[in-house]
């Protein structure tokens, strides 16, 4: 399941002229438009548990941001019926940037308009039609920089000042009024200390495998005899849900905490950050090991044999010609294990292992919905950081060209 | 394969220990009596394993068919002439998709939704999704180009060309596609029991909230051997695929 | 018959095929020899419409292709290539039954067929029949390649460097059985390389191709003696002449008739090459030549080959 990188696929033609040129900015807009004529931009409720009556784009945002959003959204239109020469497609960038910018802004104004007039108690969230259109916006955006063949300093430069944007938003106050915000200022200590642990988990499962699955991989590729039982095993692993593993844990943890009360002091027991992390070690196993095998195994033997030749010694062809020419297998699959193991420390809030997968569950258990996305949406935002990071991290090395 | 070696495989074993203990676990009563001398009752009563195990794989079937349809459709169309320009926005979607974690979509699924089956049904086929528009993708345009040119030019039409050439071609890597999310939709369908759906995961919430050992201990072991008894049956087809070409 | 008239493709703005203007007798084999990249293969695709020219028309049989539909265009009409584009998802013999397949042969004409093209490429039908394309040789798959292109009898069969990419020895092979099979059937035949001792092995015509254009079409013999251009020369002269001449000039030409010598006899129609490297090989200066029936008619002799 790794991301490659893709090459955009060129326009299928480019003739002069009006026609739909870029189809796919077409239907983003397209998409959009009818989320939002069809579903609500907002919605207010009278308090945190009972969902909210839906108010569209124009009641609630008022004229000036309706028009503005609608003016962006009828240019960007007008970008997709033209020829994709580079300034169209630069054009195309930053309209789609600003879209986002202003659907978010709206969102923040809507949410401070309604709640003025409404009960202390009331709530104001986002509806379906501001997902939408956000999300066509992000789409769009990416679509233009990928368009432009833009490389990795302008993406990552584009990127980062669309989410500047954003947070200088949130920085000044715009959202305060949306019910999430709110949620979170109702227990601003509980998130960090959540959100830390959370990281902590997280670290503390990935570290841990690391220092296990990289020797496994690399006796693994050694001793080709050993993969097929070590994969049968990781693979049965991997595929046992993860709430049942950490069930299956429960039972000899606490019995182990039972019988050595000197463990049990130190957290370890059948519920908690203890089993959590062994299941999350086991898990992650499966694609350091698989990774460090194929990276090892996709060093040339010619290299290795021309390293030989030099009279390099066994641990000096390892750590000068097999670890840097796998280097970016190896963080291909750091960058899998740590995506995976956020999404799976959301669920170990379930065994009582904190993480933010504590207000997820809070949140369904007391019908606060937008208590979930407290959880949720850091959760998300975690794994899409550390994705893009890795990534990044992964295509900044040396050896990143090679094939 | 000839019957003797099909009884020896490990999947007839799990297959039979997986139903034995589906339909009969209050066999183990003395069990966990015996670990969990202070509980009772021992063995999960709100609902039978059997039918939390019929709302499950239903849960899991529909979301799993749905998602394979639609997903190999979605990477038919873009690896068309036709639906070309989409075909790296559906790439950048899938891929970025799959960083989500599969819990915070279904968690994100109820606000929008609500709570009980609908939202893990939707949850799961839109998770499910992406595995398999990413590996459809792949292996329809990992179909050598000789072997395109070559349809082509002994005169099959491009729907000719298709389905007998490409899909049979990519089937392999489309079922790796489909197992993966499959794999996936059992594991966030446990964990659909906390928005109010059926499933085998129920027992190990009820447990977990209640402080009974025994409920979660029942409820895992049957995910577990539901999980890697699909997985096994997934590999069975796809060695079934590959022996059909000879490989 | 094909005629090509005054056709140019292009591509970004260049042409790669330039007005280009050829005429295929019934029964010729025609090579389009060149360089890589010279456009041979796009002429060549253009005839079954894999790439559709930008100007120009190309008549088969006095019908111009535009008037078909692509596909029925190209079931009628043969077509092999290097890498063979063998289905590997099917048997040997699904493989050749493709084209009649898509015509609705009836069974067993489809299952004799089969048997009859494996027998012609010399491929026991029992044993191949059912075997998956990875369970063959280099050789063996370019054999079943040619068949699939031959399966419906069509009148006409393009071949695009079918034989580049197997050994030396193969390919001798191969290219024995396309001239047999292009003798017991008599189908016209495009075939592209850019190896000239292939060309002049096989062609009944050659048409030397640079930039799009061809500069030259003649029989074989004719362009060894009679070079249209310096580049046709160069082409043409890049290796050892005189070899390609034997290569060109059969038995049958120089033989003595009615004298008798010892040895293993040469067909008549074997090339001059193929009998100096048949003296080599049995350490003689002549040896017998006998008629496709196998009657001996006469000796040839070192001296022959060079005169
Ligand atoms: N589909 C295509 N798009 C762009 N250029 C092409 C395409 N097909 C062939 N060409 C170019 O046309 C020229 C002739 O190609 P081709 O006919 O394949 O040459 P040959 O078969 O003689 O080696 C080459 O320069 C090649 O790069
Ligand atoms: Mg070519």
């Amino acid at each position: 399941m790794s991301r490659q990188a893709r090459v955009p696929a060129p326009p299928l033609a480019t003739p002069r002229g009006i026609g739909i040129h870029d189809q796919v900015l077409f239907a983003l807009v397209l998409a959009a438009a009818v989320a939002t004529l069809i579903s609500g931009f907002v919605a207010l409720a009278p308090n945190r548990l009972v969902s909210g009556v839906p108010a569209s784009l124009w009641i609630s945002a008022g004229a000036a941001f309706t028009a503005a959003i609608i003016v962006t959204a009828l240019l960007l239109l007008a970008v997709s019926m033209s020829p994709q020469h580079p300034a169209a497609l630069a054009a195309a960038a930053l309209l789609a940037g600003a879209w986002l910018l202003l659907t978010v802004a709206a969102l923040g104004y809507a949410a401070r308009t309604l709640i003025v007039d409404a009960p202390p108690a009331a709530r104001v969230s986002a509806g379906p039609a501001f997902w939408v259109v956000a999300v066509c916006a992000a789409l769009a955006f990416v679509n233009a920089l990928q368009r432009l063949r833009a490389g990795l300093v302008l993406m990552t430069a584009a990127v980062a000042a669309l989410c500047g944007g954003i947070i200088l938003f949130a920085i000044t106050g715009a959202f305060d009024a949306l019910s999430i915000v709110r949620e979170y200022a109702a227990r601003r200590m509980l998130f960090g200390a959540a959100l830390v642990r959370h990281v902590a988990l997280v670290a503390g499962s990935v570290g841990p495998a690391l220092l296990v699955g990289f020797p496994l991989g690399i006796a693994a590729a050694r001793k080709p005899r050993l993969q097929g039982p070590l994969f049968a095993v990781l693979n049965l692993l991997q595929t046992v849900p993860s709430i049942a593993l950490f069930g299956l844990l429960i039972v000899p943890l606490s019995a182990l905490a039972a019988a050595l009360p000197r463990l049990a002091a130190i957290g370890v027991g059948g519920i908690g950050p203890a089993p959590a992390i062994i299941a999350l070690v086991l898990y992650a196993l499966l694609p350091i090991v698989r990774n460090t095998v194929t990276g090892l195994a996709g060093v040339a033997p010619a290299v290795i044999d021309a390293a030989r030749g030099m009279g390099l010694t066994r641990a000096q062809i390892f750590r000068r010609v097999e670890l840097p020419l796998s280097l970016p297998i190896l963080v291909a699959g750091l960058r899998i294990v740590t995506v995976q193991t956020i999404g799976l420390a959301v669920v170990a809030a379930l065994i009582g292992a904190g993480g933010l997968g504590t207000f997820v569950f809070e949140g369904l258990g007391q019908y606060a919905l937008d208590l979930v996305l407290l959880g949720a949406l850091p959760a998300i935002g975690l794994a899409l950081a550390a994705d893009f990071v890795l990534h990044m991290l992964s295509a900044l090395l040396p050896g990143a060209r090679r094939g | 394969m000839s019957g003797r070696a099909w009884f020896a495989t490990p999947l007839l074993w799990v297959g039979l220990l997986f139903a034995a203990l589906l339909l009969r676990m209050d066999l183990l009563r003395p069990v966990f009596r015996w670990a969990f001398p202070e509980t009772t009752p021992l063995i999960y009563d709100r609902a039978s394993f059997l039918e939390l195990f019929v709302a499950h794989l239903t849960l899991v079937a529909v979301a799993g068919f749905g998602a394979a349809a639609v997903g190999v459709a979605l990477a038919i169309f873009v690896t068309r002439p036709a639906g070309g320009q989409f075909r790296t926005m559906v790439g950048t979607l899938a891929a970025v998709g799959q960083t989500f974690p599969p819990v915070a979509v279904l968690a994100v699924a109820v606000p929008a939704i609500g709570f009980g089956a609908r939202p893990t049904v939707i949850a799961l086929f839109v998770y499910g999704l992406l595995p398999i528009i990413e590996n459809a993708v792949a292996g329809l345009e990992g179909v050598p180009h000789d072997v395109r040119e070559a349809a082509d030019g002994v005169g099959l039409s491009s729907r000719q060309r298709l389905f007998a050439v490409e899909l049979p071609l990519a089937a392999p890597v489309i079922l790796a596609g489909i197992r993966v999310s499959v794999t996936i939709a059992i594991g966030t369908a446990t964990i659909g029991s906390t928005v109010g759906a059926l499933t085998l995961g129920t027992p190990i919430f009820d447990g977990l909230v209640a402080n009974k050992l025994p409920f979660v201990i029942e409820g895992a072991v049957l995910v577990a051997l539901f999980a890697i008894l699909t997985d096994m049956l997934f590999a069975r087809l796809d060695h079934w695929l590959r022996r059909r070409r000879g490989l | 018959m094909i005629e090509l008239d005054r056709v140019t493709k292009r591509y970004d703005g260049r042409s790669v095929v330039d007005d280009l203007s050829l005429t295929i007798r019934s029964g010729e084999l025609c090579v389009l020899l060149g360089s890589s990249g010279c456009g041979k293969s796009t002429t060549l695709r253009m005839i079954n419409r894999l790439v559709t020219a930008d100007a120009g028309t190309i008549r088969v049989d006095g019908k111009d292709i535009i008037a078909f539909a692509p596909e029925v265009l190209r079931r009628r009409i043969g077509y092999a290539i290097q890498s063979t584009g063998l289905f590997p998802h099917w048997t040997v013999a699904d493989n050749i039954a493709t084209v009649p397949r898509l015509l609705d042969w009836p069974g067993p004409r489809i299952a004799a067929r089969v048997k009859e093209l494996l027998e012609l490429f010399r491929l026991d039908p029992a044993a191949y029949r059912g075997k998956y394309p990875h369970q063959l040789s280099g050789g063996e798959q370019q054999r079943v390649g040619v068949a699939r292109a031959l399966a419906a009898d069509p009148e006409l069969l393009l071949m695009d460097e079918p034989f580049a990419a197997v050994d030396p020895i193969t390919r001798d092979a191969l290219q024995s059985e396309l001239l047999r099979i292009h003798r017991a059937t008599g189908k016209t035949i495009v075939f592209v390389t850019h190896d000239i001792e292939e060309a002049l092995r096989l062609a009944t015509l050659i048409a030397v191709m640079d930039q799009g254009h061809i500069v030259q079409s003649a029989t074989p013999l004719d362009l060894l003696e009679h070079p249209a251009s310096d580049f046709v020369r160069d082409f043409v002269g890049r290796q050892g002449l005189g070899l390609k001449l034997l290569s060109v000039r059969r038995v049958a030409e120089r033989v003595r008739r009615g004298e008798s010598a010892p040895g293993e006899s040469l067909p008549q129609e074997a090339s001059l090459r193929d009998a100096l490297s048949a003296m080599t090989a049995q350490r003689t200066d002549r040896l017998p030549v006998a008629d496709p029936a196998g009657r001996p008619i006469g000796i040839i002799t070192l001296a022959d080959l060079v005169r």
